[in-house]
């Protein structure tokens, strides 16, 4: 069922805490891949918030719904979703990056509950999604599994081969999502190496394939529902976002792939996302 | 051991590693319905395929793609599945090392992985397909275990302990016909506990895979000139067996390494990481390939190509016994 007016206020007045979170820990970090943390925040937070069938008291119930971050550098941004969530008390997020924490950048699933799989390292998730996806057919569970990629991840010759395997065993029960900013670290993708078309990549090795603004609750959720809903193929939804979304200056600037804050930028960033709210939530 | 095994010693006799592996995996299948096996378009060559034979439904040929396979292994251990993955161990070590050890090491998953093809088994394919480098690469992966079998019947023996040993289990074995080191099976075969295959007190030879009874066949001509040599089946080379290796120290104070690997990195280099960190004498040589690409041959050729036969073991065993060493009287004061 399409979400309605008050769940995506809801989901938007959500999705504010969890950006000012994530400014805050890239602050007490000393730094963070905050530019892609902010532009998978909304799909993201539709996911934790909405659609994942999920329990954050039991991290290792056995029907859950599974999410892998592929794009395991948008650990930050996930970690305080999981805090939210209750998977574990979130002041602890305080020691994020910090020696001897549970958090680095990239988390790790012995450490952190909530984390279905320990990525970093690109191109890697999507294969882990598709064991988890047979398992579950070999197992007849009905539980779902989630991998969200990076676009510049998609220049990884991994992905590919595990897209043409996921098509080949129907794993309709497989989501997989691209958090399509169009920036990698050394600038916009298209410069580096061109991933478009996206869409007609994927639909080409056998996916079904949808593309929305990934800002856009009511698209994120008519697509989440579509791939649910699919039967016989993988459903990859391609989300196009704005890496850094919600704090002006670190909109599509691609510098802000990694970065620090001090409290000065800070505060200038919390104000920009309260800024950016104000418009949406009238 | 597992309960209705059927595969006995006499297949050590006609079988190769690989057939006496897929054998018992398809017997253990059984005994497991969790066991998920796995190939990248091996099915046929590393005998995983006979798993398939019987339980086609738990069988997965993912094509020619390695480093998607050891993801979805892993992705089917988290699923709470115990996936065994088979290919050459050239691409288990070097292609998909990352992950094999990020993927599955990194998260201390269930899954065995048995390599084929190792060392210069596939002589004749060239260095492409030669596997001089895995027992380096995995041995240092955190949380992997790492087994070399002397033969099909301690194969068969490592695929059924590997079930009940916890997470990451590499077991690397050869292509062809191995003549078995073993008469019987039930000798008590142990991770991590290395076999005194014949006692000696003048030299030891350390030996893994087609090294052990090469080492034997060694030790035999040895005799005949007069040197007691003892030799030990060092079939887990990770956890290695210190405790063996420093009564060796003790009582022989002359060792030699004979693998199947690179002398760098291998079986040589952990069992030398023990006895330089204990302090105490001891004469020693690695035999191996020593850091080439191998030449293009018949297995048994390049074994004594490069030495690592009973020719080359006995040939290095003299040159040993000619070097001095000095020892302390008490065992307990030489550091």
């Amino acid at each position: 069922m399409p979400l309605n007016e008050e769940e995506i206020k809801e989901l938007h007045k959500k999705a504010r805490e969890i950006r000012k979170g994530i400014v805050e820990i890239t602050f007490t970090a000393g730094g963070g891949h905050i530019g892609g943390s902010l532009s998978q925040t909304d799909v993201l937070v539709a996911l934790y918030y909405k659609y994942l069938n999920i329990d954050p008291k039991r991290p290792d119930w056995e029907d859950r719904d599974r999410m892998i971050l592929s794009k395991g550098h948008g650990g930050l941004g996930w970690a305080v979703i999981l805090g939210d969530k209750g998977y574990f008390d979130r002041e602890q997020l305080k020691d994020f990056n910090k020696t001897g924490s549970p958090f680095g950048m990239h988390l790790d699933r012995l450490k952190v509950p909530g984390c279905d799989a320990s990525t970093g390292s690109l191109g890697h998730g999507l294969a882990i999604g598709i064991g988890l996806a047979i398992g579950a057919k070999k197992m007849g569970k009905s539980w779902r599994t989630y991998v969200m990629m990076g676009d510049g991840e998609l220049c990884e010759g991994s992905v590919w081969e595990a897209s043409i395997i996921a098509a080949h065993h129907n794993l309709d029960n497989l989501t997989a999502l691209v958090d399509r900013n169009k920036l990698m670290i050394d600038g916009p993708t298209e410069d580096i190496t061109t991933l478009e078309p996206i869409d007609d990549k994927f639909k080409v090795f056998g996916w079904d394939t949808i593309r929305i603004d990934g800002h856009d609750f009511a698209q994120i959720g008519n697509a989440i529902e579509k791939a649910q809903a699919t039967k016989g193929k993988p459903t990859v939804i391609i989300c196009d976002t704005i890496k850094g979304k919600g704090v002006d200056f670190m909109e599509n600037e691609f510098r802000w792939h990694y970065g620090g804050v001090d409290s000065d930028l800070r505060d200038k960033a919390l104000e920009s996302i309260d800024r950016y709210y104000s418009k949406i939530l009238v | 051991m597992a309960e209705g095994m059927t595969w006995t010693v006499e297949d050590g006799d006609r079988l190769t590693q690989a057939e006496i592996y897929g054998d018992v995996l398809s017997q253990l299948g059984e005994k497991y319905p969790d066991i998920v096996a796995m190939t990248a378009d091996l099915a046929k060559s590393t005998k995983i395929g006979r798993f398939e034979q019987k339980f086609p439904d738990r069988f997965i040929n993912v094509g020619i793609a390695e480093n998607s396979m050891f993801g979805i292994a892993a992705g089917l251990a988290l699923a709470g599945l115990r996936p065994v993955v088979s290919t050459f161990a050239v691409f288990t070590s070097l292609r998909s090392a990352e992950q094999v050890r990020t993927d599955i090491c990194y998260q201390n998953l269930n899954v065995k992985i048995i390599a084929t093809h190792a060392g210069i088994s596939f002589g004749q394919a060239g260095s492409t397909h030669h596997c001089t480098e895995d027992i380096a690469v995995m041995r240092s992966f955190a949380n992997m275990t790492v087994i070399v079998p002397a033969d099909g019947i301690e194969t068969g023996n490592a695929v059924v302990a590997s079930m009940e040993w916890p997470g990451p289990v590499y077991i690397r074995i050869g292509r062809g016909f191995e003549p078995p080191a073993y008469k019987d099976k039930d000798y008590g075969f142990e991770i991590g506990k290395a076999v005194k295959m014949r006692d000696g007190k003048d030299l030891t030879i350390i030996a893994c895979g087609v090294g052990v009874l090469q080492a034997m066949r060694a030790a035999d001509v040895l005799e005949k000139q007069g040197l007691s040599a003892r030799v030990i089946n060092m079939h887990t080379v990770k956890p290695i067996d210190r405790d063996i290796i420093m009564e060796a120290v003790k009582d022989t104070r002359r060792i030699i390494t004979v693998e199947e690997h690179n002398i760098m990195g291998g079986l040589g280099s952990a069992v030398a990481e023990v006895i330089i960190e204990s302090g105490k004498a001891c004469a020693f040589k690695k035999l191996g390939i020593p850091d080439i690409y191998a030449i293009v041959g018949y297995p048994e050729d390049l074994y004594h190509y490069y030495k690592i036969d009973a020719d080359g073991i006995v040939e290095a065993a003299t040159e040993l016994m000619g070097k001095e060493i000095e020892e302390d009287e008490d065992w307990e004061d030489e550091t």
